[in-house]
């Protein structure tokens, strides 16, 4: 990731963990976070204890110090946070293989524990279990001072809105988000990890009660529990390991004036195109560091809160021209099998689970190593990138 | 009707005269006063030229529908009894978008409809910015 590194010393993805992902676990935030870094510890061939380093989002309640003393590590010696939710899931990446790749940490986990079942309402904190938007209460500060009182509060009401410009600028169609929604599923249904494991039409689709117009139930992200974790380590080190090294060939982050914190999403005036806005600056540099194009890319797992997040993430790193997000998913491009990119196999956060996206990575892994349930034949390029509408970041993965 | 749940803005050193205007049937945001540009939500600098000189600008009130969303449930707890209700973001005529409602409109919303602010009371403390709509002059 970062040049001039020596072969040896590049940053590799060697093992992968993660929970059941169900509606409801009876479990803490905590104890699944210990579940999936020990699997994917186990994963790569590695102890727990060889662990020196760890990389969360901010919003994450398992801390540093708790999974040290749980777990019995005993020399951490670099640990970073990112800011946001769903923007922050490839920037643990990012910040893993940069430690790696200074020589900040020879074994750093990055994970994501999460409990948002709709009845998981364990802990006091807004991050907690349950919807963070419904437990702000009836006294709202920073942004959301200017959003709820006027019934604004959701992430699905505040997409909406967003989804409901890009229809008017560029003639986008509900149905269009409609048809990822569809092929989202059908990847789920095939996938034994899958909470969402029946495919649905798209008459289902339109059909499916509405949340926030034009956004429908099936379009959004899932409301459940688990946990997520993946070990980096360098180059040098993956070949006395079980796995096969994923290579982290290029990272980059992004925060721009319109791509931005969702709420804040049209506190600035401006429409989606230009490089104020997201993954356009993000994509440049990332496809720059690794030398490759989106053409190139085999494979893609893109943050999806809510289906409408593909298109413009599409568009935004440009594996469509601006507009045509809708269209490209229509035309069947996201589909697997037979698409040409084909997007968030293993079902996304409508299919599989919502783990604040932080379960696209392990699926980026899978292909690469060849063993997804939904194999994408002969993948070698892998990008995977946080939510377009927070502080973003993005990876390329290659075998 | 007063709601305990209603959510209510705690302002801060940037909001406060944002709220308290409203609460006298005044929509104004900030202006820098160095390079004229408005600006919402209130911020200590003007994000164009940096400036921390501004005023507190009264808008002409007038502007058009940016996007808008019909929510369903679920919804906040205030809010529960008027679902499905309207949320727009508003471009005002002089550049800065705004969250509000359209109120008092029988036809269906679309982008870039004209519509004017209207104030409403919530209760002894509190009164929001909505807009309805507005027939272009002639």
């Amino acid at each position: 990731m970062i040049e001039g590194v020596p072969p040896g010393r590049r940053a590799v993805i060697v093992g992968i963990g993660q929970t059941e992902f169900a509606k409801r676990i009876e479990r803490s935030e905590a104890a699944l976070a210990c579940d999936a870094i020990m699997a994917a510890c186990a994963d790569a061939g590695l102890s727990v204890a060889d662990v020196d380093g760890m990389t969360r989002y901010d919003v994450e309640q398992t801390t540093e110090w708790e999974l040290v003393y749980t777990l019995g590590i005993e020399h951490l010696r670099f640990f970073a946070g990112t800011p946001s939710g769903g923007g922050g899931l490839a920037s643990t990446i990012v910040l893993a293989s940069m430690a790696v790749e200074c020589g900040m940490a020879t074994t750093v986990v990055a994970y994501r524990s999460r409990r948002r079942g709709a009845q998981s309402t364990f802990g006091p904190h807004p991050y907690q279990g349950g919807r963070p938007w419904a437990k702000k209460g009836s006294s709202v500060s920073g942004p959301a001072q200017y959003h709820h009182p006027f019934g604004l509060a959701s992430p699905a009401q505040e997409m909406a809105l967003i989804a409901r410009r890009h229809m008017h600028v560029y003639g986008t169609r509900a149905e269009q988000f409609g048809m990822q929604a569809v092929a989202q599923r059908a990847h789920a249904s095939t996938n034994p990890a899958a909470i969402m494991r029946e495919a649905i039409t798209l008459e289902d689709w339109a059909t499916a009660r509405v949340i926030a117009d034009p956004i429908r139930l099936v379009d959004c992200s899932l409301e459940c529990d688990g946990a997520v974790a993946l070990v980096v380590t360098c180059a040098e080190r993956a070949a006395d390991l079980r796995q096969r090294p994923v290579f982290v060939v290029a990272g980059a982050q992004g925060e721009h004036p319109i791509h931005t914190q969702l709420s804040v999403y049209f506190a600035e005036t401006g429409d989606f195109g230009g490089p104020r806005n997201g993954g356009w600056g993000i994509g440049e540099r990332l496809f720059a560091q690794a030398g490759v194009g989106p053409r190139d890319v085999d494979v893609a797992m893109i943050f999806d809160h809510f289906t409408m997040a593909v298109p413009l993430s599409l568009e935004q790193y440009g594996f469509c021209p601006e507009g045509e997000g809708g269209a490209f998913i229509e035309a069947g491009h996201t589909r697997w099998p037979g698409g040409s990119l084909p997007v968030n196999t293993h079902g996304g956060s409508n299919g599989e689970a919502f783990i604040h996206g932080f379960n696209h990575l392990p699926e980026a892994v899978r292909q690469l190593r060849g063993t997804a349930a939904n194999q994408v034949e002969g993948a070698e390029v892998a990008f995977v990138n946080g939510s377009i509408t927070d502080s973003s970041g993005a990876v390329l993965l290659h075998r | 009707m007063r709601r305990d749940d209603y959510p209510r803005p705690v302002p801060d050193a940037d909001s406060e005269p944002f709220w308290r205007y409203c609460h006298q049937s005044e929509l104004r945001v900030q202006r820098c006063t160095a390079c004229g540009v408005h600006r919402h939500h209130p911020r200590p600098r003007c994000p164009r030229c940096r400036s921390s000189s501004f005023e507190w600008a009264r808008c002409r009130g007038t502007g058009l529908v940016y996007s808008f969303t019909i929510c369903h449930p679920p919804v906040l707890p205030a809010f529960e009894e008027r679902a499905p209700y309207n949320v727009v973001v508003v471009q005002l005529d002089e550049g800065p978008c705004m969250v509000s409602n359209v109120v008092d409109c029988d036809e269906p919303l679309y982008v870039g409809m004209p519509v004017e602010v209207c104030f409403r009371q919530i209760d002894e403390a509190l009164t929001i910015p909505q807009f309805r709509p507005r027939v272009p002059v002639p």
